[in-house]
């Protein structure tokens, strides 16, 4: 027997699926921002900050890096709430979102501060400025470019494993196929068109960041 | 309803536990052969060759792992095949580590000096001499590191065919909370032994890397 | 007959033609020097020679056999013309000898021991004998470039080519490597070398050429050469009104 396939159901579903779409991207997006953040904070700490500090946060990177992005979801939806933290499908998300990438950003941008000269940051505190002065105006901006490839790719990384979100029931893409192939027993069908749209989302975010980091960094005058 | 003690979930989870290594090991295993694969074609002579391998890579790192199973799972359906859950989920990740792996290698591969080419073309060796004899040996002392940090993420991926029903640490830790209504605790053992398995992995691949650029920092 | 017959060669990469028609003879015995500024297409030459880069038009004749792009003939030719390099590019996860043995066994199929003992001699030939199992790390740039030479002659090339093959060393290790190519000329190896060792070239070539721009500006022997450089361009190369 040969299988047809049949895509009449984008007709009827194509909201369920943009719905999907708009959840994932609203996930990325905070994910993106206060998960670099966040990075840029425990990367400060792990390298300037006091011995106390560089544990917890070492801590925190070895333990987020070296456990499956799934469980840390199920363990702030299903784990928190023993401690009375109650959060909802979309929120526990988002956390889970930033704390994942806080972690593997906090290792990106160390790698990037370390690669900075030695001379760079010497110089600046020899202009009488403060630690934290030297580190946001002389240090920071230099490293973020140069790990700006790296950070991207790692914020793809991220929205392409945000599609286990649905199994806590928040409303993503992943969602939108599981309903849809639920409702017409398309389930290859479903997949497929939303594989197909993550492969999209995956490029043009690529672009995208491509395109800020162009943006926000001043441009090397190579003329 | 009974209690359960700590143990009975450690327990519980550490029998799981044991389809996560071997299912870790035959997708790392696979995905190195299939990998290889990927990587000769990605370096290959013929233009079609290299641009498939591109395409192959490029597809599987742009999708989600979480789809690649489903569609494991759903497109043996399409041929009136139903397979086990352990099947498609061993299949779809060996296909995707391979992705992986024949990047990373592609990048040790380009690693090697162009000099190193020429020194053996201009000795009369053939391209396949060359990659054996000269560049594979110097490329596969760079390609260990980042290796054996691939498995972390194989260690992790194998996480994802708990959604498709297979049973390994994850889905049981699911199942035990079901039981013992303990989410906290299961799943924070869970993630323990996650850790407990991709933490040395991680500082192997670490002390490795940190050796190497010992070794080459006088070039 | 002449060993190396160039003629007419082009090559250009993107708009930019490095070799604007190049003819050339080179004779069995003779130890040729190629001088000129860089980026007049001297490397370039030598390269193309050994089939490193291919020829847009014109013809390289080595022993009589045309070069080709084709694979096996690539291969035969290369057997019969060994190339030094700037940077040695020896094989790092290779101990010197093993270097030295590597392509005998493997493309002339010469057995172990005896590729062994062919190894043992060349390196005794560049004096080098003692350092057969040290790794290229261990050696210094000037031992390095010995090993090299050492690795070519081990496949009874009939020319060696050499592209600036001191330019990377440190000045003192000059001499020796110099001292190596002397020896080889004095045995009879038919020797090309791009050079910026003006005295070397001087002293053991049998025929010095001037490029310029891609072409051949000036050829002749070495006494004519510096001695009576009949172009300006030439003149100011060599700093001489």
């Amino acid at each position: 027997m040969t299988y047809t396939f049949n895509f009449d159901w984008i007709a009827q579903y194509w909201p369920v699926i943009v719905k999907g779409i708009l959840i994932t991207l609203e996930l990325t997006f905070v994910g993106g921002v206060v998960g670099i953040l966040l990075g840029i904070l425990c990367a400060f700490v792990k390298l300037y900050g006091a011995a106390p500090l560089r544990f917890v946060v070492g801590a925190y990177v070895e333990l987020i890096r070296n456990t499956p992005f799934l469980v840390q979801l199920f363990f702030i939806f299903f784990g928190l709430p023993a401690l009375g933290v109650r959060l909802g499908e979309l929120e526990a998300a988002n956390i889970a979102m930033v704390v994942n990438l806080g972690a593997y950003a906090c290792e990106i941008i160390r790698a990037g501060i370390q690669a900075t000269p030695k001379g760079q940051f010497e110089a600046g505190v020899s202009l009488a400025m403060t630690r934290l002065e030297t580190f946001r105006h002389v240090v920071l901006v230099p490293s973020l470019q140069r790990i700006w490839p790296a950070l991207s790719s790692q914020l793809v990384i991220v929205m392409l494993g945000s599609a286990v979100v649905s199994q806590i029931a928040a409303e993503d893409l992943t969602y939108a196929a599981n309903f849809i192939q639920s409702r017409t027993f398309r389930a290859f069908e479903a997949y497929f068109v939303s594989t197909l749209i993550y492969l999209v989302l995956a490029i043009v975010l690529r672009q995208a960041m491509a395109g800020l980091g162009v943006l926000i960094f001043p441009r090397r005058s190579s003329r | 309803m009974t209690d359960f003690t700590l143990w009975d979930i450690a327990r519980n989870l550490l029998l799981a536990l044991r389809w996560t290594v071997l299912l870790s090991l035959v997708s790392f295993v696979g995905g190195g052969l299939v990998g290889l694969l990927i990587l000769f074609a990605r370096i290959a002579r013929p233009r079609a060759l290299r641009v498939a391998a591109k395409l192959y890579i490029e597809l599987f790192q742009g999708t989600p792992l979480l789809m690649q199973l489903f569609l494991a799972f759903f497109g043996f359906g399409l041929f009136g095949v139903s397979v086990p859950a352990w099947l498609a989920a061993g299949i779809a990740l060996i296909l995707w580590a391979a992705a992986f792996l024949g990047e990373i290698w592609r990048g040790c591969v380009e690693a090697i000096a162009r000099g190193q080419w020429e020194a053996s073309a201009s000795l009369g060796m053939s391209r396949f001499e060359q990659m054996r004899h000269v560049i594979l040996p110097q490329a596969l002392k760079i390609a260990v590191p980042p290796t054996v940090g691939f498995s972390v993420q194989v260690v992790k991926g194998t996480a994802l065919t708990s959604i498709i029903g297979f049973v390994e640490l994850t889905k049981a830790g699911t199942i035990v909370t079901n039981a013992t209504f303990q989410p906290f605790t299961v799943y924070g053992l869970v993630a323990l032994f996650y850790f407990a398995l991709c933490w040395p992995l991680s500082l192997t691949s670490q002390a490795l890397e940190r050796k190497l650029n010992v070794s080459h920092s006088h070039y | 007959m002449s060993l190396i017959a160039i003629t007419d060669v082009h090559k250009r990469f993107g708009e930019n033609e490095v070799l604007k028609g190049i003819d050339l003879d080179i004779a069995k015995g003779e130890v040729i020097a190629i001088i000129g500024k860089s980026g007049s297409g001297k490397s370039t030459l030598l390269r193309c020679i050994n089939g490193l880069e291919t020829i847009d038009s014109g013809s390289i004749l080595v022993g009589g056999v045309q070069l080709s792009s084709e694979e096996k003939q690539l291969r035969d030719l290369r057997q019969k013309v060994g190339m030094i390099f700037q940077q040695f590019n020896l094989f790092p996860h290779l101990s010197a000898g093993r270097n030295v043995m590597l392509a005998q066994t493997v493309v002339k199929k010469t057995p172990k021991a005896e590729a062994r003992k062919i190894a043992e001699e060349m390196l005794d030939k560049v004096g080098l004998a003692h350092r057969f199992d040290a790794l290229p790390d261990e050696l210094s740039g000037g031992q390095q470039q010995r090993v090299a030479i050492a690795r070519a002659l081990a496949m009874k090339p009939a020319a060696l080519l050499c592209d600036e093959i001191t330019s990377a060393l440190d000045p003192e290790l000059v001499a020796e490597v110099l001292q190596v190519v002397r020896r080889l000329a004095e045995d009879g190896m038919t020797l090309i070398t791009v050079t910026h060792e003006m005295n070397f070239a001087r002293e053991v070539c049998s025929r010095v050429v001037f490029m310029h721009l891609g072409r051949v500006h000036e050829i002749g022997p070495p006494a004519e050469v510096f001695g009576a450089p009949k172009t300006p361009e030439l003149r100011q190369f060599l700093g001489v009104n």
